[in-house]
């Protein structure tokens, strides 16, 4: 389930983007959820068409970007008579909080829905700290 | 003076409002002809795509994270409809009190959904097939023979 950083060449589905470089035209920003518990937090991201071994999700620093191109297997001789997808490549970013264990990053994509979890470092964790009576 | 001077100015601004034009035209996605029955809705759940070829009207779902087999496609009276159901994803470690968790984004479409399509007057809609595959539904509406485009050869004579 772990999806592969890797940079492959997207090709261009539906031609609803007008040409140019994938990876610089206009990109789709997928909708998330984003839920924060003690462990730590739960992006849920929608990437409808992506295959897991052209997800991308990469960590610079503090910044996590999530990236991908749209798949949608269409024959060749397909022509778009009406599009309300655009673009043929998911891509957003996060800036991440001091907190976040980046190394723990787990990724799963099922049915295109990233669920990413981000564990806090250990010494974030909230802890119960005992009063001692004196 | 110098009318062409004048001129190019003119166009100029005209050519940037019709381009002006034309971006809201493309970010509303109001910009192609649609159906009556099928009025396009941006942010609509799901987002479709329709493509044609000469064999078939292709129509791509962006469903994410659905069961197929809760996924209802159905066909009335040239009208294809899908329709469904998706879950709010809890989107937390299991165990997680609700008390504890913060939500940060919920921009993710959970509930029920239709959306409907008007097909064109030469669909097959007795042979429509519906795949689901990472998370995009695709619709296959074959065409009818008569409809499709074909060679008529020229005889000659002589």
């Amino acid at each position: 389930m772990q999806p592969q950083v890797n940079t492959a060449a997207p090709s261009q589905p539906l031609q609803h983007a007008q040409g140019g470089n994938p990876r610089t035209g206009p990109s789709l920003l997928p909708a998330v959820d984003i839920v924060e518990d003690a462990g730590g937090i739960t992006l849920v991201a929608d990437l409808p068409g992506v295959a897991r071994e052209e997800l991308a999700i990469g960590v610079d620093g503090r910044s996590l970007t999530i990236e991908a191109p749209v798949k949608l297997g269409e024959s060749s001789a397909l022509m778009s008579v009406y599009a309300e997808v655009r673009a043929n490549h998911f891509r957003r970013s996060f800036e991440l909080s001091s907190d976040l264990d980046t190394a723990k990053i787990d990724a799963g994509l099922r049915d295109g829905v990233l669920t990413l979890r981000i564990p806090k470092a250990e010494q974030a964790k909230p802890r119960r700290i005992d009063v001692r009576v004196e | 003076m110098y009318p062409s001077m004048l001129r190019t100015a003119g166009d100029w601004f005209a050519d940037f409002e019709q381009l002006q034009d034309r971006i809201d035209e493309l970010l509303s996605g109001r910009s192609m002809t649609s159906s009556i029955r099928a009025v396009g809705r941006a942010g609509a759940f799901p987002a479709l795509n329709v493509g044609t070829s000469a064999d078939a009207l292709e129509i791509y779902a962006f469903a994410p994270g659905i069961d197929p087999k809760s996924i209802d496609v159905s066909v009335e009276k040239g009208i294809l409809a899908i329709s469904g159901e998706r879950n709010a994803a809890n989107g937390s470690a299991p165990g997680a009190k609700s008390s504890e968790r913060n939500v940060y984004a919920s921009e993710r479409f959970a509930g029920k959904f239709r959306r409907v399509i008007a097909l064109p007057e030469d669909a097959e809609p007795s042979r429509v097939e519906a795949t689901y595959r990472n998370g995009v539904l695709k619709v296959v509406v074959p065409k009818r023979e008569s409809s499709k485009p074909r060679q008529i050869p020229v005889s000659s004579d002589r």
